[in-house]
């Protein structure tokens, strides 16, 4: 049973890794933005396209792909935020809705360019750290863990520690007050855009290797998106972290022990009970939104 | 009178449509009539301001109600159907309670949420919902005769005029409500929520109601549809079918009753004749992202506000006619 608790504790340490960046890349975009993108989940898919294309059809190194993934899917951020998100700016409904049609785009892309079966891409390392003769972690599971931290951290250097980053808060705190002492609103959403797209694309690409790359496996993962943002707190990156660590294990401990559509009705329920008792969220303050 | 006769006129060509078509153009047009139902519902929800992306699921709970009942209990169609929008109703009402807390965005993303439970639900339950593969060889309706006319529902003209008739008289039920005093709250609630409020208007219990009527109509559209294809599945009733409902309501315009209706025939007639003839039928949702996109950016208040446009600028124009005449 301690075994079982240990290799699921570790299962769920891996989804929360890419979970984690996922949610904290919605939560940059919205928070410096106003706008919910409803495009991520798909963003993610195209980063594990990349991996198809690149890694397993070219035969490129796997790092090579992951970068070349990392930055295709933030240029495609970019160029979204030029599209639709900057005229809609006064209409967060509106910049949502064209999300939506957006992710639609994204789709039908995937499939005609890549068929509706499901993609297999060949595993990078099969090297398995065996802790006991039932707990066993991966080595590459434990690559994206890390890879997830190093992002993770180095993002929050960027926004503490440059001014950059320091433009980047401002403006999520209060827009007009950094126009007004010279931040280009412009600037700040093209670069909240680009880094929250990369990430969704990095943790596609991170985890291609482990899982079926199909045009709609963007689904659940804005599905579970959204309950970590709902649940920590719309607009706090800190609460996106924690929360994304908690519900990976609740989902996977539910996913073990009873099963996978059950772990999804939990966690949609959790995030229905969030938005009735607290809207804002355990973390989040009242200011936005 | 003119009126009358316009009306007359309209009805006769929607009773002979059907027989200027091919037999795959009248089971479009089957499914034309059963959107035009759920577009106008939506409209109905989206009066009291609140935009909810659980509205096809709501449907797909009148399908799944609808079916059940007749194949289980063996309930006759036609009653299971009414009964199917009662229970989208009967359920929209148990969630309005929890989604009514929230406004705005948060409604949006809780109205997804709890979209989302339903369908899982159905996934999850095997019985009696059928699990991912849905139910399957769900009654048809019995065929009768109408004395003038023998409804055979093999075929889709006899189905087509039978939905046709459902659609109609829900269309007028809803015409009803938006122009009585109920109807004119709801107007308030959406521009006027404080005021309304200081007015000793329930502002929730204008939303639920307009929320929980809305859901019945898109029960009953289900309940058509479920009939007519016989099998339905959770992923009938997944995103992609929002996202056209969405489409056509945003497309159309939703400040006068009939912009989402007109919405939804323009890019049916659009999708049908041109991408389905022209063999682009699997770029359907990337015309339909991008034509969504596009009507958000430069066309936000829908084709409705060109037939206005259109119809003020015809005005302008006899105006001055009648002021040179005047003049002359």
């Amino acid at each position: 049973m301690v075994e079982l608790l240990a290799q699921t504790g570790l299962n769920a340490l891996y989804a929360a890794s890419y979970t984690a960046l996922v949610a904290v890349g919605l939560v940059l975009i919205f928070g410096v933005m106003g706008v919910i993108n409803f495009a991520h989940g798909e963003l993610f898919m195209l980063g594990a396209y990349a991996i198809v294309a690149v890694y397993a059809d070219w035969n490129l190194p796997y790092l090579v792909a992951v970068a070349v993934g990392m930055a295709f899917v933030g240029i495609v951020g970019l160029g979204m935020e030029r599209a639709f998100f900057r005229p809609l700016r006064d209409n967060p409904l509106g910049g949502l809705v064209a999300s939506i049609g957006f992710l639609m785009i994204l789709q039908a892309l995937a499939s005609m360019g890549f068929g509706v079966r499901m993609e297999h891409v060949p595993p990078v390392t099969q090297d398995v750290i065996v802790i006991s003769e039932k707990v066993r972690l991966p080595v590459f599971r434990l690559a994206v863990i890390l890879a997830a931290v190093v992002l993770l951290a180095s993002l929050w250097a960027f926004l503490t520690k440059t001014r950059f980053g320091w433009a980047l808060r401002a403006s999520a705190q209060d827009p007009e007050a950094a126009a007004l002492q010279g931040i280009s609103i412009n600037q700040t959403a093209r670069i909240a855009m680009f880094i929250g797209a990369a990430l969704a694309g990095v943790a596609g690409a991170l985890t291609a290797p482990l899982i079926s790359v199909n045009p709609h496996m963007g689904h659940s993962v804005i599905v579970t998106a959204f309950i970590v943002i709902i649940v920590g707190g719309i607009g706090s990156l800190e609460g996106a972290v924690i929360v994304a660590v908690a519900y990976a294990f609740v989902h996977t401990f539910v996913t073990t022990f009873f099963d996978g559509v059950i772990a999804d009705i939990v966690g949609l329920l959790l995030m229905l009970v969030v938005l009735i008792v607290k809207p804002t969220g355990l973390f989040g303050s009242t200011d936005r939104a | 009178m003119p009126k009358l006769a316009a009306l007359l006129g309209f009805g006769a060509i929607l009773l002979a449509l059907p027989h200027a078509l091919s037999f795959s153009q009248q089971e479009i047009l089957v499914f034309l009539t059963i959107n035009v139902l759920l577009v106008a519902s939506y409209r109905l929800l989206t009066l009291t301001g609140e935009w909810s992306l659980g509205h096809v699921v709501i449907m797909g709970v009148g399908a799944y109600a609808s079916a059940l009942l007749s194949k289980r209990l063996g309930i006759y169609v036609p009653a299971a159907m009414l009964l199917g929008a009662v229970t989208a109703a009967m359920i929209a009402l148990a969630l309005s309670f929890p989604l009514f807390r929230m406004k705005g965005f948060y409604f949006l993303i809780g109205s997804f949420a709890a979209g989302e439970i339903i369908r899982l639900l159905w996934k999850r339950f095997r019985d009696p919902f059928g699990g991912p593969k849905g139910l399957k060889k769900i009654d048809p309706m019995p065929d009768f005769d109408i004395g003038i006319y023998a409804f055979d529902f093999f075929e889709p003209v006899s189905y087509y005029y039978f939905a046709l008739a459902v659609v109609g008289v829900s269309l007028w039920v809803m015409w009803r409500i938006e122009r009585s005093p109920v109807g004119l709250t709801f107007h308030a609630v959406h521009w006027q929520d404080r005021l309304a409020e200081a007015s000793g208007v329930n502002v929730r219990a204008y939303r639920t109601l307009a929320f929980v009527l809305a859901s019945g109509f898109a029960g009953l559209s289900g309940a058509l549809l479920a009939h007519y294809i016989g099998t339905i599945n959770p992923n009938s009733f997944d995103v992609e079918q929002m996202v056209f409902v969405l489409t056509w309501t945003i497309v159309g315009g939703t400040a006068t009753f009939y912009g989402p209706i007109l919405g939804c025939v323009v890019l049916t007639i659009l999708n049908e004749i041109v991408l389905r003839e022209a063999g682009f039928e699997q770029m359907r949702p990337l015309i339909y992202g991008l034509i969504l996109i596009l009507s958000v950016l430069f066309m936000p208040k829908g084709l409705e506000s060109l037939v206005r446009g259109a119809f003020s600028w015809r005005n302008a124009r006899k105006k001055k006619a009648g002021e040179t005449g005047a003049a002359g």
